[in-house]
């Protein structure tokens, strides 16, 4: 079945953020890396050092089967692009939530949850799938 | 079910290099030359190359081998059924290669006079004539040669109308997400910029996410009518009408074209700028990923942007190149286009009739809907709205088995069949996207159906078939990762040393 994590936020997109502190982490979902089949390159549009904000997109993930954009679910700093991720992308297939994370945000103002999906309310979304 | 896929005798086939021993020589030039001399004592040193570094050195027989054993590797519409959706893998009668070989097609120079060419330059004209006849357009050029070198040919042509009207704020292109996958590339790379629209929950683009969107920064929309869930269009004349209010310009993207030729006439229902594969709906072949031939249709408004050359009749009968004109957007390709595909296409047409290409596009509908009503009940069908030319099912039914759609894909070959397109379009999770085209016989298609239905219990019974699936080809399940991250494309000797 597919993980849904606790402590983390969605969005309807399937991207997740995990808030530690005065930074977050970003990825995409277990649900996400599943329907994405086997990701052979993930291709960074930001760098560290530049400014995102809340929906704009990050990066593009490759499978074998489709490309698609992933958005950023906060707004701050990219302080880390996780270099796991760039030289073996199929880490996001085995480990989503951990090792696959993609890119690290030094937050720039708190984080309004409400607009984000709880790890319940995603868990409810993906049965309307 | 009876399969029609046997195992038969296979052949390791090395590469040609791998084939080459040294000094193997496949001719001798000793007897032909009169005086019994080798080519290197009567030519001189500056044409004699010293050393060709690793070429293969292989007789004729093991040539003629090498290529007659890779060619029967391979898996075309002359071996089977082909239900690749989206790509309209029709047959491409021979009788049409037949003609494309005619001498006066494939012996003529580019640079020949036009009063030596007239045939030639006819079959061109023709061919305009009657793709302005089918989709009811003003004017064409047959230069661009594929479906996406056709779209960007329309774009700068979108692009070219607005800026003659110093129109310069428009720099969005609409493009929904049932549109085929080349647009947002052409539309990008013609200079323009992508807004997506999302279709509706019945599968089709509606008119009030257009009307929210449609201002004066948009230059126009692609719509791929039937899209590529095969669903014809229900709010198209709405649609067309809202982003014409607003000065912007409707491009048909004619890839499905397949269905509606015969039936409907695009510039009849308000589309400005068309393109048709000829490699799809008027059956040239696909051939390995070219020449293939993209005609861009206009209506009279456009009609001065078109690239050139194009050929004109004169009054006198004669045909001759216009090479000038005010207005083009210039040329989009060397001489007249990829010419022979162009024979090939008008061949078919005149062979078919007005009658016979509206029977192809009923035959390839009926075909698509028979699938569909044969496999409703076996395969789930996201969509509810009706199917023209294809059908796309979902994973639904039996991704909670551990079954993905590739397993599915890749199990069709056991049985002998090519796959359908899959995890296309994006829309619909883990499809499964079959165009039957009206080629196929009533046999062929059953043979098909019961295929997916066999499959469909297999996915229950035994999954373990579809997860090591393909077990009978001559090579195994890929591994597509590796495909992608490491391709091996050039060969290289191998040092004897190092062994690298």
């Amino acid at each position: 079945m597919t993980e849904v994590r606790e402590e983390y936020f969605y969005s309807k997109e399937h991207d997740w953020v995990k808030i530690d502190g005065e930074f977050a982490y970003l990825g995409i979902s277990d649900y996400a890396q599943d329907e994405l089949g086997e990701i052979v390159y993930v291709d960074y549009v930001k760098d560290v050092g530049d400014e995102i904000k809340i929906g704009e997109d990050y990066a593009s993930v490759e499978s074998t089967k489709s490309t698609s954009e992933v958005f950023s679910l906060v707004s701050g700093e990219v302080v880390e692009l996780n270099e796991a991720v760039e030289d073996d992308s199929e880490v996001i297939n085995a480990s989503p939530y951990d090792n696959g994370w993609i890119i690290k945000i030094k937050l720039s103002e708190t984080v309004d949850t409400s607009q984000l999906l709880s790890a319940s309310d995603y868990e409810d979304f993906l049965k309307t799938l | 079910m009876k399969t029609i896929a046997k195992q038969g005798l296979k052949f390791n086939e090395p590469l040609i290099f791998e084939r080459s021993v040294v000094g193997k020589k496949g001719y001798s030039f000793k007897e032909c030359l009169s005086n019994g001399s080798d080519p290197e004592d009567i030519f001189d040193d500056l044409f004699i190359r010293d050393e060709i570094k690793d070429f293969p050195e292989v007789s004729e027989v093991e040539v003629i081998r090498h290529f007659t054993r890779l060619s029967q590797l391979n898996y075309g519409l002359d071996s089977g059924f082909y239900p690749l959706g989206s790509c309209t893998m029709k047959y491409n009668p021979k009788v049409n290669e037949d003609i494309a070989r005619f001498k006066g097609f494939n012996k003529i120079h580019p640079y020949f006079p036009e009063e030596f060419t007239q045939g030639a330059l006819e079959v061109i004209f023709g061919l305009q004539e009657q793709l302005k006849k089918i989709t009811g357009f003003e004017a064409v050029t047959l230069q661009p040669s594929a479906g996406a070198h056709a779209e960007f040919t329309g774009l700068k042509i979108i692009k070219a109308y607005h800026e003659s009207n110093h129109d310069e704020k428009r720099k969005y292109i609409i493009i929904p997400d049932s549109a085929h996958g080349t647009n947002p590339a052409s539309t990008t790379l013609a200079g323009f910029e992508v807004k997506n629209v999302k279709s509706g929950p019945d599968g089709y683009i509606e008119a009030e996410t257009i009307a929210e969107i449609m201002d004066e920064t948009i230059a126009g929309i692609m719509i791929t009518n039937p899209n590529t869930l095969g669903v014809f269009e229900q709010d198209l004349d709405k649609i067309i009408k809202i982003v014409h209010s607003k000065g912007g310009l409707v491009y048909g993207d004619g890839a499905n074209m397949n269905a509606l030729m015969g039936k409907l006439k695009p510039a009849e229902i308000g589309f400005d700028v068309m393109h048709l594969n000829l490699h799809k709906t008027f059956s040239t072949p696909h051939g390995g990923g070219g020449p293939g031939a993209g005609p861009i249709l206009v209506t009279q408004e456009l009609k001065r942007f078109l690239p050139l050359p194009l050929v004109a009749k004169t009054e006198e009968g004669s045909f001759h190149i216009v090479k000038n004109a005010i207005g083009s957007i210039g040329r989009m390709k060397s001489f007249m286009g990829n010419f022979t595909v162009l024979v090939r296409a008008y061949s078919y047409i005149l062979e078919m009739g007005e009658r016979g290409l509206t029977q192809a596009t009923e035959d390839a509908v009926l075909s698509a809907n028979y699938i569909r009503e044969s496999l409703k009940g076996h395969y789930h069908l996201p969509y509810e709205a009706e199917s023209l030319h294809e059908v796309v099912f979902s994973d639904k039914n039996f991704k909670d088995l551990g079954v993905h759609t590739i397993d599915l894909a890749k199990r069709l070959i056991d049985y002998g069949l090519h796959p359908s397109t899959v995890y296309f379009p994006l829309i619909v999770s883990g499809a499964i996207m079959i165009e039957p085209t009206e080629s196929e016989s009533k046999e062929d298609i059953d043979y098909f159906i019961d295929v997916m239905k066999t499959i469909a219990n297999e996915m229950k019974e035994t999954p373990e078939l579809l997860h090591n699936a393909p077990g009978i080809s001559y090579r195994k399940r890929l591994d597509e990762v590796k495909a992608a991250k490491h391709p091996k494309l050039r060969w290289y000797k191998l040092d004897e040393e190092t062994d690298e």
